[in-house]
């Protein structure tokens, strides 16, 4: 195949797997009882009628794109993050407790100085997943989701305690949440009258650095080799052990980062709730968009979309928002096995083949030249050793017989 | 009910292809009742693609297979088996946890019952067959306790408990020792009397030993059949590779400088935390080859990673150029001037995933000449790779393909072309050779022993012991974690080193 028939048949199965998920999503509706086409038209079309529904699909997508870069530096490294919730809930507490702390700070100071307190907050949670993992070899996906409790019930110990409002105490309401932080400490909003925030400029910035970090430099070269086979790296020369760290570090980091944008540009408090599923909508969005930022970005927009059509259709489909969630696990699960189509090499022959046939084009029995094709062995398990046959000096006198 | 005897296999216009390669290009095969056929080519041949469609495993585009004149066909292995059609592959299907019974009861679907399994009968078909063909096994062994010779045993036998009348048998001598293999040709042979056997190989010596006939694929074509007994061992290996083979030999003498690479008492724990290398003492001299024989499994691999950094000693000296390099990192041993040819090259010598090029710097990448301030300089590694791709003859499509999807030949190629292109004082290749055809074997041979003249110390790890004689200056023969003994290369036999290896000492 040929660059170009290489994207269409990419495009054609990512499309594929798309209405594979939409018909399992059709399925589950069908079962409660709802209107399929209905929802589908409120889900996609409903958000992008008017300004206000594209500027809160890209609230949406801000944290998103956040935590899914993150989630892509860790899974590049090899170390699969799903913690990613719990370090924005820590994340958003280092925030809040900067901005608290020092309310006194001109803007310029304070809004970078809490966010990178956020980033921290995040970094060092994620960075204890990754000390455990490269010093003690405790599994991350363990250690990421244990930890994702632990920050739960501490940041809800300290929204109802020590970080609570004291007005709330005053009034008798008694909602957990904390004082509005002091505005030095705000995202500005980019269009009046809508939520969109500054976030937006730093979430595509961020992606930007993280291409630039993982494929441009020797920092990414290393945390890319460690994460793509340890034993090579190490035997390399590379501490692969210090290359975990540094990845949970960043990837930690990402998801702090986000949880404190979140709140200097949407909500301006630390409340509960607020992390809303997006650490762990971002590892889907991160394997959607292929683990690469050129991927993440549209694909955070796509579930901005998804997300903000679903809580749409509560009110004029009458579908409950929840649908969205089985339609993430639907696509989640169409991705995975759409991989299988997109890599293997022998599939995707038969595909070509099975085309050709129903279009009537002739195949050539060796297509292109024999030395194009180097089957990827991890899908080809028999014929892998075929490689060799690239090198074919076309002699072949038969001899004996 | 026994099925008919297998009299008659043929194969006819057996064609197969996979993306971009014809792997299988009208293949006609025949093997009659009681012969031994060996099905002889070099890496990529099509010999493993060719027996897993008689294996059921994959289906033919094009081309029948008759048994006993009748057309037959293979949807899965089962079918296969059902014909009395029996494989024992390269890599052996057996769970080390469980016992030999208790393996070889899983196939025998007929001692499964509703609730439990007859392994009485199990035992008892083992020790018949056993007896039979003089394959002696531990049915209450488990299988991580025997040695691979062992281990193949119990696959024959598993494979004739199954009822095969027919063996297929492919590379089963890749991983046994010189003394296994001879064993197990003359048991082979023995078993030749009562069914066929297609025998995979690219050893000719063996082919000689073992077949009637032989067969020789190149490029997915029959290029040659004909008597085994007509047809000498040299002019096999030129019709396997397409041109005369003359493996280099290390015109031994001169050359040596003085000591580059100095190995003293070195005492290293292996995994299981028992002394795998037990005092070892070893110096390789400037321009010599210093050849580590033995049967994997006897320190090889500890002291090939306790050279490299990546194992602890317990206590030792590791002197290169004078530098200490015992537990120091991998980092500071490359930085000495260390290459490493590692015995896993999928793994260890190369990222899979990674592109060649990258592959290719993979030690160096953050030296200057390819990165500056911490940024990769693209251009410069691209034209790194375009160069060694020619100076090596990596053969790929393009520098930019994941290095995983090569051959094994082109593989080790990159990994030698990265060691070699950086200048080492002194190289390990452990099993550089394992599992390639002669073509490859030969240019590798030839990279080693220009190192040589140019004055590197190679330690070369192997237990193949005709790459072992044909390139060390001197060979040491390591034995359960000690060096048995060291004779110069010139004087040494393989029966001498066969014996060494096995832990005699013939004095």
């Amino acid at each position: 195949m040929n660059r170009a028939a290489k994207v269409a048949y990419g495009g054609f199965v990512v499309a594929a797997a798309i209405f594979a998920a939409m018909f399992v999503g059709a399925l589950v509706m069908m079962a409660i009882g709802a209107d399929v086409f209905r929802t589908y038209w409120v889900i996609l079309t409903e958000p992008l009628q008017d300004l206000f529904g594209v500027t809160e699909i890209l609230v949406r997508a801000i944290p998103l794109s956040l935590v899914a870069l993150g989630i892509a530096i860790a899974f590049r490294s090899g170390i699969l993050n799903i913690g990613a919730e719990g370090q924005m809930l820590m994340g958003i507490l280092a925030y809040a407790a900067t901005a608290i702390a020092l309310p006194g700070l001109p803007k310029f100071i304070l809004l970078p100085l809490s966010l990178l307190a956020g980033a921290a907050g995040g970094a060092l949670w994620g960075g204890i997943a990754g000390f455990l993992k490269a010093r003690l070899q405790v599994n991350e996906i363990l250690s990421t989701v244990m930890l994702n409790y632990i920050a739960a019930q501490f940041y809800t110990f300290l929204l109802r305690g020590p970080l609570m409002d004291p007005g709330e105490l005053v009034t008798g309401t008694g909602t957990p949440q904390t004082i509005r932080l002091p505005k030095g400490a705000w995202l500005d909003r980019l269009v009046e009258g809508t939520r969109l925030h500054a976030g937006l400029v730093i979430a595509l910035a961020l992606a930007v650095a993280v291409f630039f970090l993982l494929w441009r430099t020797t920092v990414g070269f290393r945390m890319r080799a460690a994460g793509a086979e340890a034993k090579a790296a190490r035997y390399a020369g590379i501490g692969v052990e210090r290359y975990l760290i540094i990845a949970m570090l960043l990837s930690g980091a990402f998801a702090g980062l986000a949880g404190a944008v979140e709140v200097a540009g949407v909500h301006r408090r630390a409340i509960e709730g607020i992390s809303g599923g997006y650490g762990f909508t971002g590892i889907v969005v991160a394997l959607f968009g292929g683990l690469h930022p050129a991927g993440i970005i549209p694909a955070s927009a796509v579930f901005g979309l998804l997300l903000l059509g679903a809580d749409m259709t509560q009110r004029s489909a009458n579908v409950p928002a929840n649908m969205v969630l089985v339609l993430q696990g639907a696509i989640i699960l169409s991705i995975v096995a759409a991989r299988q189509f997109m890599n293997n090499p022998y599939v995707q022959d038969k595909v070509t083949r099975r085309f050709a046939k129903w279009f009537g084009k002739r195949v050539p029995t060796v297509p292109e030249a024999a030395e194009a094709a180097c089957p990827d062995p991890a899908d080809v398990a028999g014929p892998c050793t075929a490689g060799e046959d690239g090198q074919g000096d076309g002699k072949n006198p038969a001899e004996g017989r | 009910m026994r099925p008919e005897p297998i009299r008659t296999l043929e194969l006819r216009g057996i064609t197969k292809r996979f993306p971009g390669v014809l792997a299988c290009d009208g293949i006609n095969l025949d093997v009659p009742e009681h012969s031994v056929l060996a099905l002889v080519g070099e890496n990529g041949a099509g010999k493993t693609t060719l027996m897993n469609i008689l294996m059921g495993l994959y289906q033919p585009d094009e081309g029948s297979i008759l048994l006993n004149g009748r057309d037959v066909k293979f949807r899965s292995p089962n079918d296969a088996f059902g014909h009395g059609i029996g494989m024992v592959h390269q890599h052996f299907m057996l769970v080390p946890n469980m016992t030999v019974v208790e393996n070889i009861a899983l196939g025998m679907k007929e001692t499964h019952k509703t609730f439990g399994l007859d392994l009485k009968q199990v035992r008892r078909r083992i020790l018949e067959i056993s007896e039979r063909h003089e394959l002696p096994v531990q049915p209450d062994a488990f299988v991580w306790q025997l040695s691979v010779g062992e281990q193949q045993r119990v696959e024959l036998v598993k494979t004739l408990c199954l009822g095969a009348r027919f063996l297929i048998l492919d590379e089963p001598t890749s991983e046994l020792t010189p003394q296994e293999t001879d064993e197990l040709i003359v048991l082979l042979k023995k078993m030749s009397d009562e069914l066929s056997i297609i025998f995979i190989s690219h050893k000719l010596h063996e082919v000689k030993a073992l077949s009637d006939t032989v067969s020789i694929l190149r490029h997915g074509r029959m290029v040659f059949r004909g008597n085994t007994a007509d047809h000498s061992s040299s002019d096999l290996a030129a019709l396997m590779t397409g041109h005369e083979v003359n493996l280099p030999r290390n015109e031994c003498g001169d050359g040596c400088g003085d000591v580059l690479l100095e190995i003293r008492d070195l005492r290293v724990r292996s995994d299981r935390g028992y002394m795998a290398l037990d005092g070892v003492s070893l110096d390789v001299r400037a321009g010599e080859i210093l050849g580590v024989a033995g049967v994997s499994g006897n320190g090889q691999r500890e002291l090939a990673d306790t050279l490299n950094g990546l194992r602890r000693a317990e206590s030792g000296t590791v002197l290169l150029g004078g530098k200490q390099l015992l537990n120091r990192s991998p980092r500071d041993v490359i930085d000495s001037g260390m290459g490493y040819i590692p015995e896993d090259r999928n793994t260890e010598g190369i990222v899979p995933s990674f592109s060649i090029k990258e592959n290719l710097v993979l030690k160096d990448f953050a030296a200057g000449t390819f990165s500056a301030l911490s940024f990769l300089r693209l251009g410069t590694i691209r034209r790194n790779a375009d160069n060694l791709k020619k100076r090596f003859d990596i053969r790929c499509p393009s520098t930019d393909t994941a290095a995983g999807s090569l051959s094994g030949g082109n593989i080790q190629k990159v990994i030698l072309a990265r060691e070699l292109a950086r200048g080492p004082k002194a190289l390990v290749a452990v099993y550089p050779t394992r599992g390639l055809d002669m073509g490859a074997e030969e240019f590798i041979h030839n990279q080693l022993l220009e190192r040589r003249r140019e004055g590197v110390a190679i330690l070369l790890i192997s237990e193949e012991l005709e790459e072992i004689m044909n390139l060390s200056d001197r060979i040491a023969v390591i034995y359960k974690g000690r060096i048995l003994k060291i004779i110069p290369g010139g004087e040494a036999t393989k029966k001498g080193l066969g014996m060494l290896m096995a832990g005699v000492m013939d004095e």
